[in-house]
């Protein structure tokens, strides 16, 4: 069996702005001395004069990309989960969001995989943060072929998006021909009658891994991944919430106002079934290497199907 | 224009600041009032715009980084013909165009929305960058409060167009040493200002009289040949300027008039005008 191949998402992002910045000539790249970490260096190689590096200031390096945007371009900020959502949320509700300006937010090491940097790096509130901003799409890609796909997909929208990726890489779980990107559109990649797992982001793997393993014990999971948390696929939950009647979630992201919270509300309002949230349950993270803290988090195949199963008894 | 029409068109803009506030029952008539003669002279003397064609992308940019003082920039609009007076008595009102601060969604004439403090010269420095990196002329003007600067967004975008050596961007500080605690020395002094300017990499300009036309001129003539860095005009003015009651009161930060002290301001300023078509 050949290995799977692994990509971390923040390297989708600089190798899908290589792409994007060959045809269009108005995409402009800023980071805040973290080129390196976020892969916009691949894209600062590539295109150096259209790499802004702002420092280490992320609230100006917000305004500026509005400033830009003003101006018909179409930058792409980009820093970590927690310096943008967290440290940058006002700048970006007042100066990007209530205008609706143009501008892509890139925002890498989200959630706790970032590992070994510890709580204060790892953002599990950016998703509820970013949520609350009218106008703001937010796309959290599962994978590689996501990720190229999402960031291609946000250059073509007119009006603000935030990108979530990972610094973990991760298994590669979307390539095949008949792969579709659709901004708002959920992907039911597991047909199943007996229970619905709703994943975002890396946790789409581990939602696949579980059905698999609720398989052998007789248990028919259907897998849904969103990969657009805002606007959030409604139909295609309701539809799962009335064929399953449970409905769990998983995101590595609070369970507070993240995916698992956009759903218990479209279902509250429309198809009121089970839901169980798997994610951060209220606390700060630590210092790990990232395949182990997913696994005390409960984040993996593992971890999910222990939930699941807990949940469906 | 002459210093005699920009002296005129400034009182009517002080009228329409008032207008817009009074009518409002809310609203910051001090800090307005205080960059009144800067409004004008931007609106109708520096700036290469067109009221019928607000949307140009070649022109000049003006981003009110004191975003609370939008009547003074509603009022200058309004004069210059971007909409009609008659709206100024809408502001604040629902459903009306002009917000309590700025909103590039609704106003015409307006380029960036603004409010929080120090979040507005960044929106700045980004156009002037805009024009750099696709060689275009146009110049960004950004008008912050002397109590605005203490937001610590501004050094770093001040650090940034420093860096970067923007010299198509002018920012402009009303210093008229007030802010809604108090006198800005006292709450958490921002002075020196210049040489903090001059130390991000600034060309600095100190206007002695910011509310005198003919300093502004100088300062401004000055800017335009300002080449490889950035220019600041730290320009003191008296906050609640032509007003007496108002001036140089903290308390009138963002207070608005009743219809008493409307009457008598406006009769104040009507006599101004009389004064200015005497001449």
């Amino acid at each position: 069996m050949s290995a799977v191949k692994k990509t971390a998402t923040r390297e989708s992002y600089g190798n899908a702005l290589v792409e994007l910045g060959k045809e269009h000539d108005n995409l402009v790249v800023l980071d805040a001395d973290l080129a390196a970490a976020t892969k916009t260096g691949i894209f600062k190689k590539e295109f150096p004069d259209r790499h802004i590096d702002c420092g280490i200031a992320e609230s100006n390096m917000m305004g500026i990309a509005a400033g830009l945007a003003s101006t018909g371009m179409v930058p792409f900020a980009s820093t970590f989960a927690m310096f943008a959502a967290g440290r940058a949320f006002e700048q970006i509700r007042n100066s990007i969001g209530y205008p609706h300006l143009n501008v892509k937010i890139g925002a890498t090491h989200a959630g706790i995989s970032v590992g070994e940097d510890g709580a204060t790096h790892q953002c599990n509130e950016d998703i509820a943060l970013m949520r609350t901003i009218p106008g703001m799409t937010i796309i959290n890609p599962a994978d590689d072929v996501e990720a190229r796909a999402a960031v291609k997909a946000a250059y073509e929208m007119d009006g603000p998006v935030y990108m979530r990726f990972g610094r973990l890489a991760v298994p590669v779980i979307n390539d095949n021909p008949d792969y579709k990107f659709e901004i708002g559109k959920g992907v039911l990649l597991k047909d199943g009658k007996d229970v619905t797992i709703v994943a975002t982001g890396l946790c789409v793997n581990s939602a696949l891994e579980a059905a698999e393993l609720l398989a052998a014990d007789g248990i028919d999971a259907q897998v849904i991944n969103i990969h657009t948390i805002k606007p959030i696929d409604k139909e295609i939950l309701i539809a799962a919430a009335k064929k399953t009647g449970k409905i769990v979630t998983v995101e590595e992201h609070s369970i507070i106002g993240g995916l698992g919270g956009a759903v218990a509300e479209v279902l509250s309002e429309n198809a009121p079934a089970l839901l169980k949230r798997i994610g951060i349950k209220d606390v700060y993270g630590e210092s790990g290497p990232a395949v182990a803290l997913l696994e005390k988090y409960g984040l993996d195949g593992k971890g999910v199907y222990g939930s699941v199963k807990e949940f469906i008894k | 224009m002459n210093k005699l029409e920009l002296q005129k068109t400034a009182n009517e803009v002080r009228k329409g600041i008032l207008t817009g506030v009074h009518a409002a029952k809310a609203g910051h008539p001090g800090g307005s009032l205080s960059a009144a003669e800067m409004f004008t002279y931007l609106y109708f003397e520096e700036m290469n715009i067109d009221p019928k064609n607000p949307q140009d992308p070649d022109r000049d940019r003006f981003v009110l980084s004191k975003g609370h003082t939008a009547p003074g920039l509603y009022a200058a609009l309004a004069c210059r013909g971007y909409f009609p007076k008659e709206d100024l008595l809408t502001l604040r009102h629902i459903g009306s165009h002009l917000q309590g601060h700025p909103c590039v969604a609704h106003t015409p004439g307006i380029d960036m929305s603004s409010g929080s403090l120090g979040q507005g010269i960044s929106a700045a420095v980004g156009m002037a960058l805009s024009a750099k990196m696709r060689k275009k002329d146009y110049r960004v003007y950004t008008l912050l409060g002397d109590g605005e600067i203490q937001e610590g967004q501004v050094w770093e975008a001040a650090m940034f167009a420093g860096h970067r050596k923007l010299d198509n961007l002018v920012v402009i500080v009303d210093n008229n040493g007030l802010q809604i605690d108090g006198r800005v020395a006292d709450v958490c002094s921002p002075y020196p200002i210049d040489s903090k300017f001059e130390a991000f990499g600034f060309h600095v300009i100190n206007v002695e009289d910011g509310n005198d036309f003919d300093q502004i001129d100088k300062a401004m003539k000055e800017a335009r040949t300002v080449k490889g860095q950035p220019t600041a005009i730290v320009m003191k003015t008296i906050k609640g300027k032509g007003v007496s009651f108002m001036e140089d009161q903290a308390s009138w930060h963002g207070t608005a008039p009743n219809d008493e002290q409307y009457k008598i301001a406006m009769e104040e300023l009507d006599k101004v005008e009389e004064g200015l078509c005497q001449q």
